[in-house]
């Protein structure tokens, strides 16, 4: 599979007192027909990586390749690539269609081409009733569709999409992001989707960067940047984690043996290509560990809330040590874990499944 | 709860408003009974008539002079929005530069220098080209006008472009369209209102003035403005109220016009 972007040292720093470095450094490559996703906090700066992408401002160093070739000089009207808007930037004096046509018509297409590109792009956004209406006569979920169809339309190698689907209420964007991947499955053009919420980038995505401060921390598909989070930002960021503090006894590769604070041992894995040794934090999913009888888990300590969530409990535990640690459980008709507030309790989880993150 | 202050419910307040109101439109309002005047006094009612409308009509200096100042006025406003079209582009959609508030400065210049330094130097300056080059034309005065109608024209646009969504031009570029493109689909058809709102206020500024006109124009280049000051020393007759009344019609006309255009939504 050939790299449809590749960033190498790009760097962006806007003049001011003092200066402000929207993006540090930022490399990745990104495969054709990839669903990649910058994901972070706001600020930092993927917002900034993605409007070098598509030239809306010039990087301060570092290259930008498109299929092996710089795009750094180019303007955006010269890039083939399309953006979605994070507020739809629809043109207010034009209808639906003519939005959707307007990439084409600029790039000088015949008009039946356009007029059945643009048929093609409202069918394919379930639209097509709305061909005239104005764009401020449709609802923000409409909108929302015109702009990745108009984003469509002149069928790009690129599609840029910046947080698309945050001014949309809560059940619209489930259904969209289904449809996102739908669309991109169906038209195997790139899409590089911006958001900060994680689990809209673990739902979508194929790969995801995941960024902070400016930089990149870590890349990887959804269950490696879920399951081994490189880092503590990174742990910390996608879904809820407990982190312990914990030795290692012996490296070997990919994994160690690690020593906990109740002096029992287990086997973690650890980042790729580093050696660990010495005092290091370890990260455990709270839905990876189970509870159960105080002398039969790796840890023990004492109950403190139950929270009860309908799909699963949450048994927050107060360890030996001080440390807080969250169980997550899933609910069963047939089971119930039997005990309360207050109970001295055992927690254990398998070999592997912590992550012994880097410093 | 107490309640919160409205300057309505002060004592005086009607008081001092209505003041405002008398001293502000009562001349007005007698300047056009009076352009209704059957006698030749403008201070002595003697009965309604059309007679000063009728006498301005058929005076041939009066016709020469409207011509003259709506030639003046129609080049000079078209002359002034080009330039203030340009000038807000430059200073609205282009990176930040050094100086950009001292060009903005610049570009209001004839609003705060006051109007008859303006008017000696051009003085000056015309006499110098007017010597050198035999011309005693109109031209002069419209390059004056366009001038100082220039900051009219170019503040309410400017305020239109600042208006609009800077990522509706960035949408267009990022769907092939050049620059040149995205203004003429993109940036116009948002900026008319603006566009228009500002040539009218030149026009009205241009109809207006008497400081400059009065210094630049050469001899029996009289605007209408300058006809009726001429007037003033000879004798007054209600036939200045009847032309004053005219160009108060076609101001009012325009600042409605103005104010409608700044409500269309952007």
């Amino acid at each position: 599979m050939s790299i449809a972007i590749s960033a190498r040292k790009l760097r962006k720093v806007y003049a001011g007192q003092p200066p402000v470095v929207a993006l540090a450094e930022a490399s990745i490559e990104i495969k054709d027909n990839e669903f990649f996703t910058l994901l972070g906090p706001s600020g930092c700066g993927k917002t900034t990586l993605l409007r070098l992408i598509a030239g809306f401002e010039h990087p301060t160093s570092g290259d930008l390749e498109m299929h092996g070739s710089s795009v750094v000089d180019l303007p955006p009207h010269k890039r083939p690539i399309n953006t979605v808007f994070q507020n739809y930037a629809l043109f207010p004096h034009m209808t639906v269609a003519q939005n959707i046509g307007f990439g084409l018509e600029m790039l000088g297409k015949p008009k039946a081409e356009i007029k059945s590109t643009v048929d093609e792009m409202l069918e394919l956004v379930k639209m097509t009733e709305m061909a005239d209406r104005q764009t401020a006569q449709i609802s923000g979920g409409q909108q929302q569709r015109v702009a990745l169809a108009r984003a469509l339309a002149p069928k790009p190698k690129v599609l840029l999409l910046d947080e698309p689907l945050s001014a949309l209420d809560f059940k619209l964007r489930k259904e969209m992001q289904l449809e996102l991947k739908r669309l991109q499955t169906e038209t195997g053009i790139t899409f590089i989707f911006v958001t900060h919420d994680q689990e809209e980038a673990l739902t979508m995505s194929d790969r995801i960067a995941v960024m902070s401060a400016g930089t990149i921390r870590q890349i990887g598909g959804p269950r490696d940047i879920y399951d081994h989070p490189a880092e503590r930002f990174v742990a910390d960021f996608i879904g809820d984690t407990n982190f312990l503090p914990a030795e290692v006894v012996t490296f070997e590769g990919e994994t160690a043996q690690v020593r906990l604070a109740s002096g029992k041992t287990i086997v973690a894995r650890t980042p790729e290509g580093e050696a660990v040794q010495g005092k290091v934090t370890l990260a455990v999913r709270p839905e990876h560990a189970t509870i159960g009888a105080e002398d039969a888990g790796l840890l023990s300590g004492t109950l403190g809330e139950v929270v009860y969530f309908g799909t699963d409990t949450h048994y927050h535990v107060s360890l030996n040590d001080g440390t807080g640690f969250v169980v997550r459980q899933q609910n069963r008709p047939d089971h119930d874990n039997d005990v309360a507030s207050g109970d001295r309790v055992g927690i254990a989880f398998p070999p592997d499944v912590g992550q012994v993150l880097k410093d | 709860m107490a309640r919160s202050f409205n300057i309505r419910r002060q004592t005086g307040f009607t008081a001092i408003a209505m003041t405002c109101f008398v001293l502000l439109y009562m001349p007005i309002i007698l300047l056009v009974v009076y352009s209704f005047n059957s006698g030749t006094s403008i201070a002595i009612w003697e009965g309604f008539s059309w007679r000063w409308y009728q006498s301005a009509w058929q005076n041939e200096q009066v016709q020469a002079a409207t011509v003259r100042s709506l030639v003046i006025a129609l080049w000079a406003s078209a002359i002034a929005t080009t330039v203030a079209v340009l000038a807000a582009l430059a200073t609205t959609r282009t990176r930040k530069f050094k100086g950009q508030s001292a060009v903005f400065a610049m570009i209001n210049q004839p609003l705060m220098v006051p109007e008859i330094v303006t008017a000696v130097a051009l003085l000056i300056f015309f006499a110098m080209i007017k010597v050198a080059t035999g011309y005693t034309g109109l031209l002069y005065l419209i390059i004056a006008h366009s001038a100082f109608c220039i900051p009219f024209a170019y503040l309410p646009i400017r305020a239109r472009l600042q208006g609009m969504d800077l990522n509706l031009e960035q949408a267009a570029a990022d769907l092939y369209a050049t620059p040149f493109q995205v203004f003429r689909r993109i940036t116009l058809p948002q900026l008319w209102p603006g566009i228009l709102a500002g040539a009218m206020l030149a026009f009205v500024i241009s109809l207006d003035d008497v400081v400059i006109t009065e210094f630049v124009k050469s001899a029996g280049q009289d605007t209408l403005p300058t006809y009726m000051l001429g007037q003033l020393r000879r004798v007054v007759t209600p036939e200045i109220n009847a032309i004053s009344t005219v160009l108060l019609g076609i101001s009012v006309t325009f600042v409605i016009i103005f104010t409608v255009l700044g409500k269309i939504k952007k």
